[in-house]
């Protein structure tokens, strides 16, 4: 029964994308994991079927939906039995760009959304760096002035999409922050790949979402053209924090979408796995145990889905999807534990896909905004 | 030139099918419904011949009950034009035969030059009405489409039918019936601009009586359905493999009566 959040027009997109996963995108994921990154073609494929345009705005080649179209597609693309197609997709329409169209100008638009719609020009996003990442206002990575260009120096490190994107969203220093301000003078720049300075400096080897590709950047007097700030200089934080929601709804998304296919692939397993001369699945303490799974995914999808609904009536959801992220991905990593477990040695083996959900949910009690800031920022809520 | 495209509502490939209380239908709560495989590449072939030669119009049709416009919506996603939905109480119980002179009523008010179908419903696999629907409309039929081409004035379609080890081609004069294979096209998915385009497109409901239909009992009605037998465990004969080949040759002869 699909949720009365979702209007018949969402659920008819959901079988669209799933149909296109399952056909498209599943039975290639085991070599893109291996070869760490999602060939082009598929990027392009995409942009054709119009799942990388979703919310953009018609005139430039957009669907011109609503958040919860994008909410399907991040539910629906986390089933694809790699995390890391997943995460690189969403990275690109709900993590990097939707920044261009809520504080880019109509000629920034006009450049560069066609082609994030069509699949041709990839999107990151640069924020953390070697020297710190939950703690935005210590970025170190400086823009300075110079004519008709920003010079850009310093590092940044884990970033999606980094080794082989087209379009950063990087966030840089253009000034220092005050004793009271410290996250002021923070601005956000669109730098194109291949600028002078701007150099990959390392593909990153990690546990999980090995589709996905992760880098190391450098910037050594990078000249950024000045039209390529984005928004107004300094305000760099705050635009970055109102984006932030929608990222933290994703990240919860992708982990419960992915834990909900775990524990089906875990009642399946129940049932055909025989010990002691019957199947698993008639054993108490598993039976159980899958309850407590089930609940806990559930609790999560309302908190999930009630947070999805307010972002989507912009309403103030700060609170909310902080609570959401925190719970969703954390019952999504207990979930992933149970699920392995429940599956014996098999759970352990690569050919079963509980073992790859285990090492890619692990992410999202980590990216964008960690467990520990989630709760930091639902304490100050309440405890101010 | 005007398509008319039949489809089914099925329950999805991946559906769990049980057995409903009355014993001679199947549970329907918690099925997801979608438009079955076959009439699915009926309707893209539709619209490719519709993009093909730059005019025209793809109908999608249906007989079921209330749920089947999702299956129709699902067809103007796709590109189709406009439906039909003959949605009456009075084709509940409805076989094949009524389903195609019901079809068959609605070919007659539309008057396509062609009408294309899936070779079966993967429900129930009658693979029948297709057939009906030519015969009841006096028009050819050609079955399991895998390739068609029609040529220019549009009076004739070239059909190539999969037969062991090749190709069996057909010159069918239109109108006719051609019903679709897999292997005909690769159906293309809805984008969101076709599902909030199909919103508006028109699905006009029609009875019994608007296509000049009766309720005739229907000839053939299910009495009964029975899930398959559980498949019996392996066995494993052990002992020395002299023995062990005797006693498999009597199992396969006695017991399996493979052999
Ligand atoms: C695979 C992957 C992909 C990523 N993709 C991107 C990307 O595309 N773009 C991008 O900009 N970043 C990306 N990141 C970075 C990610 O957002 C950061 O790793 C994350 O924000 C945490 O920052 P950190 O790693 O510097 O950890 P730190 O901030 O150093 O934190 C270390 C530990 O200390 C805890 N901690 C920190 N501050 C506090 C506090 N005030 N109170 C209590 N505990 C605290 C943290 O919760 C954590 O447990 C990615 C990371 C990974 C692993």
């Amino acid at each position: 029964m699909p949720h009365p959040l979702f209007t018949a027009e969402h659920e008819m997109l959901r079988r669209s994308i799933r149909s296109f996963v399952e056909k498209e995108i599943t039975p290639h994921v085991a070599a893109w994991e291996d070869e760490g990154r999602i060939p082009l073609e598929v990027w392009r494929r995409l942009g054709e079927l119009g799942f990388l345009g979703l919310e953009f705005p018609t005139e430039y080649g957009g669907g011109g939906a609503d958040f919860l179209a994008s909410v399907v597609l991040g539910e629906e693309m986390a089933r694809c039995r790699s995390g890391g197609v997943a995460f690189s997709v969403l990275v690109h329409t709900d993590m990097s760009s939707p920044w261009l169209t809520r504080f880019g100008t109509d000629a920034q638009k006009a450049k560069y959304l066609p082609g994030i719609i069509r699949g041709e020009t990839v999107c990151a996003l640069g924020i953390t760096e070697p020297g710190t990442g939950s703690d935005m206002a210590a970025l170190a990575t400086r823009a300075v002035r110079d004519g008709h260009v920003y010079r850009i120096t310093g590092g940044k490190i884990f970033i999606t999409n980094g080794v082989y994107g087209d379009l950063y969203f990087v966030a840089a220093r253009t000034g220092a922050g005050t004793a009271t301000r410290r996250h002021d003078g923070i601005s956000m720049f669109l730098v194109e790949r291949g600028l002078p300075g701007f150099t990959v400096s390392r593909k990153l080897d990690k546990m999980g979402m090995r589709a996905s590709d992760t880098a190391e950047l450098a910037f050594e007097d990078c000249p950024v053209p000045a039209e390529n700030l984005l928004g107004v200089e300094g305000r760099g934080f705050q635009q970055l924090a109102a984006g932030l929601q929608r990222e933290r709804l994703m990240a919860a998304v992708l982990a419960l979408s992915g834990a909900q296919q775990a524990v089906d692939d875990t009642v399946s397993y129940l049932h055909q796995r025989t010990a002691f001369g019957e199947p698993l699945a008639a054993r108490q303490v598993l039976r159980h145990r899958v309850a407590d799974m089930a609940t806990e995914l559930e609790a999560a999808r309302q908190l999930v889905y009630r947070a999805a609904s307010l972002y989507a009536a912009a309403e103030e959801c700060v609170t909310e999807v902080s609570m959401a992220k925190l719970f969703a991905t954390e019952a999504a990593n207990r979930v992933a534990y149970q699920a392995v477990q429940l599956h014996g040695g098999y759970g352990y083996m690569r050919e079963f896909p509980v073992e790859g959900f285990f090492r890619d949910v692990r992410l999202w009690t980590i990216a964008s905004g960690t467990s520990e800031v989630m709760r930091e920022i639902i304490a100050k809520r309440l405890l101010t | 030139m005007k398509i008319l495209v039949a489809i089914k509502q099925v329950p999805d490939t991946a559906t769990q099918v049980k057995i409903a209380g009355d014993g001679r239908s199947i549970e329907t709560a918690g099925i997801t419904w979608i438009v079955s495989p076959y009439d699915e590449f009926a309707v893209e072939e539709a619209l490719r011949i519709k993009e093909k030669r730059g005019q025209g119009e793809v109908v999608a049709v249906t007989l079921g009950p209330e749920r089947a416009k999702e299956a129709l919506r699902s067809c103007l996603a796709m590109g189709a034009d406009r439906a039909i939905h003959v949605n009456d109480p009075a084709f509940n119980d409805a076989d094949t035969l009524t389903t195609a002179r019901a079809l068959a009523a609605v070919v007659k008010q539309e008057q396509p030059g062609l009408v294309l179908v899936g070779r079966q419903a993967i429900d129930d696999d009658m693979g029948a009405v297709g057939g009906q629907l030519a015969e009841v409309l006096g028009w050819p039929c050609a079955y399991w489409i895998m390739e068609e081409t029609i040529d220019a004035d549009g009076q004739t379609v070239k059909a190539a039918r999969q037969v062991e080890g090749g190709l069996e081609v057909f010159d069918v004069p239109l109108p006719a019936v051609l019903a679709a294979q897999k292997g005909l096209n690769e159906p293309r998915y809805p984008t969101l601009k076709g599902i909030m385009g199909a919103k508006k497109k028109e699905i006009k409901d029609v009875k019994a009586g608007d296509l000049g239909l009766g309720a005739d009992a229907p000839q053939l009605s299910i009495t009964k359905l029975e899930a398959l037998p559980p498949r019996p465990p392996g066995r494993i004969i052990d002992g020395d493999i002299a023995t062990a080949v005797k006693e498999l040759v009597r199992s396969l002869r006695e017991d399996a009566k493979a052999i």
